[in-house]
């Protein structure tokens, strides 16, 4: 097991080098210059290629990749060209409130996705199975941006449930920041108004993102649980007098999830990808949101920032997913 | 004591096509302390008899159009839900085919028996050896030491230790034995046995027919063996039903039935198992034995 994880962990190592180096080569070969964009118009040819100086563009690429590696190495991520501020800190502000929005985004479409899959397997073609089928499908084909926008003249434009963006009213002081997690931080400080704020501008944007993937998850689910309910084993089960509420909530869930597990996995790098779009609609504070910025002013060290941050969490996912294998699947425990 | 009374069992079976009659009246009585052989080519309805017994068919596809099931007084066809489920596990013990896939694999076999224990003992406690006002506790710990105590009994060796095993840690014996411990730990008076050593090489169906056959005998059980085998007839039955599509053709002690067949099939089926007096390439198959023939 402890040998499984550290021969994965190893294996991080040539991915991450290949990815810098694919970063960094794609970020300064496209055309255009942020070092001009970042001067201003009115800047002079001197001080833009003071600032290049600077900021190490004057350099042959191999020596600037050389100094980004080692400097990333050593917690330093670069500086953005626009703001001047380090990119590694940055990303420790942005980080949280990006993951918060995912971890919720996944949390709803797994709390809501699996047990609608198991239910519309055990009475499929009832209502309730046409009915998700029919929201699957737009769910599935709704883009997240447009949900979002959706839901935000819904909730917020017309009924005013719920406020339309943004993580905290900008007058008030959020939670004190231990895990940078609003809901979190508010829970463990025990601060109840806080916590229904937080979940309050967190619940638009979590769903706008969660709906694709729960669809996903509960289509996903309805098939392996219609394919494990033919299995031998849950004639057994039923013939010895087990309750169906038992078979399906036991027995018949925990062989289902492996194939739904994979789904769950390859949804956490979905989300993190498409934050870039749902945080610039409901102005939240996350990666997406700084990246989005970046790009637009074609300051890459952010970007390539936050990329290897959303690929290194992919990485972890992959590894916990391919460890959840073996808790589901007891032939595929890791020796 | 009259166990199992079948009286006149007719189902059919709905498909795309329409619907089939697939059991024609069956009758058939069994008694504790006997072990009826069931025994007919595939597609005779033995398996549908079997299931039908614990109301394990689908209603629809399947329906029954006549005929009643009565188990320990209990009309199993009029039964609610409710009281069928307390008959299964406790009264009425099933074992099938293939012990590969009757086990579920994401658990441990250990999970699988205490659970069944303990759907036997909320139906009744005597059966962990518990009284009615036990608490959540000693029905937890009497299950698991009841399965414990079962595997050990079955032949399960180290079985403190197995218990915590999952069923592929287990060879294909082995899970048939963990399977019978699954069908007798309620302490079943009825075993339905679907074909239980078809799946097992020679000698591991005879330790496996020996189990069923002691477990029996200690508990004084009535036993419903379906199989194909004549050989396994002979060896443990006292009694033996000859199905043909979906018929009782005859049925009786098994003496009776097999030194004496009075219907022409059973006599074709008996001719029908090679000895080392057949000669090479001359194995007697049924001939014009059609279903029209026999309707």
């Amino acid at each position: 097991m402890l040998y499984f994880i550290l021969r994965r962990l190893v294996l991080v190592v040539p991915i991450l080098i290949g990815l810098t180096l694919l970063l960094f080569v794609v970020a300064r070969l496209l055309p255009g210059d942020p070092v001009g964009l970042a001067a201003g118009p009115n800047a002079s040819a001197e001080t833009i290629a003071q600032l290049r100086q600077e900021f190490g563009f004057d350099q042959p690429l191999p020596i600037q990749y050389w100094t980004y590696v080692t400097g990333l190495l050593q917690g330093d991520w670069g500086t953005s060209v626009f703001t001047r501020r380090p990119v590694f800190e940055d990303i420790l502000t942005y980080l949280p409130a990006t993951l918060e929005l995912v971890f919720a985004a996944l949390l709803l479409a797994v709390v809501i996705g699996i047990p609608l899959g198991l239910l519309t397997a055990v009475y499929r073609n009832g209502a309730l199975d046409y009915a998700t089928r029919t929201l699957a499908l737009g769910g599935i084909a709704m883009p997240r941006f447009f949900l979002g926008l959706l839901l935000q003249l819904a909730f917020a434009a017309w009924l005013g449930w719920l406020p339309l963006s943004g993580r905290y009213p900008f007058i008030e002081m959020p939670p004190e920041t231990i895990t940078g997690f609003y809901t979190i931080d508010s829970l463990l400080a025990g601060d109840f108004y806080a916590l229904r704020v937080a979940i309050a501008h967190l619940v638009l944007p979590a769903f706008a993102m969660a709906l694709s993937p729960l669809a996903t998850i509960m289509r996903m689910m309805r098939a392996s649980t219609i394919e494990v309910l033919q299995q031998d084993y849950v004639m057994t089960e039923r013939a010895l007098g087990l309750s169906n509420r038992l078979i399906l909530f036991k027995y018949v869930l925990k062989n289902a999830m492996t194939s739904t597990l994979t789904v769950i996995g390859l949804y956490v790098s979905w989300l993190l990808g498409g934050t870039v779009l749902v945080e610039t609609v409901f102005d939240w504070p996350g990666l997406g949101l700084y990246a989005s910025q970046a790009i637009l002013t074609q300051d890459f060290m952010p970007v390539i920032g936050v990329t290897l941050v959303i690929a290194i969490i992919y990485l972890i996912t992959m590894l916990v997913v391919d460890l959840l294998y073996g808790v589901f699947n007891p032939k595929v425990r890791y020796a | 004591m009259t166990l199992l009374k079948i009286s006149n069992l007719q189902l059919s079976m709905k498909s795309y096509e329409g619907e089939t009659p697939i059991l024609h009246g069956i009758d058939l009585t069994i008694k504790r302390g006997e072990v009826w052989g069931m025994v007919g080519e595939t597609g005779s309805g033995k398996s549908l008899t079997g299931l039908s017994i614990s109301r394990l068919i689908p209603t629809p596809p399947g329906r029954y159009l006549a005929g009643s099931i009565e188990f320990q007084g209990i009309d199993v066809l009029k039964a609610t839900d409710r009281e069928m489920r307390a008959l299964r596990g406790r009264h009425l013990g099933m074992i099938f085919q293939d012990p590969t896939t009757n086990l579920n694999p994401a658990f441990r076999i250990g999970t699988q028996l205490v659970d069944v224990a303990l759907h036997a003992g909320h139906a009744d406690p005597s059966v962990l050896g518990l009284s009615p006002g036990a608490s959540r506790r000693q029905f937890k710990d009497a299950a698991r030491q009841t399965a414990i105590d079962m595997l050990g009994k079955v032949g399960i060796p180290n079985a403190s230790e197995r218990i915590n095993d999952y069923p592929h840690q287990f060879s294909g014996g082995m899970r048939q034995r963990v399977l019978i411990a699954m069908a007798m730990i309620g302490k079943p008076d009825l075993l339905i046995a679907d074909e239980p050593t078809t799946a097992l090489d020679v000698s591991v169906q005879a330790q496996v027919l020996r189990l069923i056959h002691e477990l029996v005998a200690e508990r004084n059980i009535g036993v419903l063996l379906i199989t194909h085998n004549l050989g396994v007839v002979a060896q443990i039955c006292t009694h033996v039903a000859v199905m043909y599509c979906g018929r009782i053709l005859e049925a009786g002690a098994v003496h009776d039935v097999l030194k004496r067949p009075s219907h022409s099939y059973t006599r074709a089926l008996l001719d029908s198992v090679p000895t080392v007096h057949t000669k090479r390439g001359e194995l007697r198959g049924l001939g014009d034995l059609q279903p029209e023939a026999l309707a």
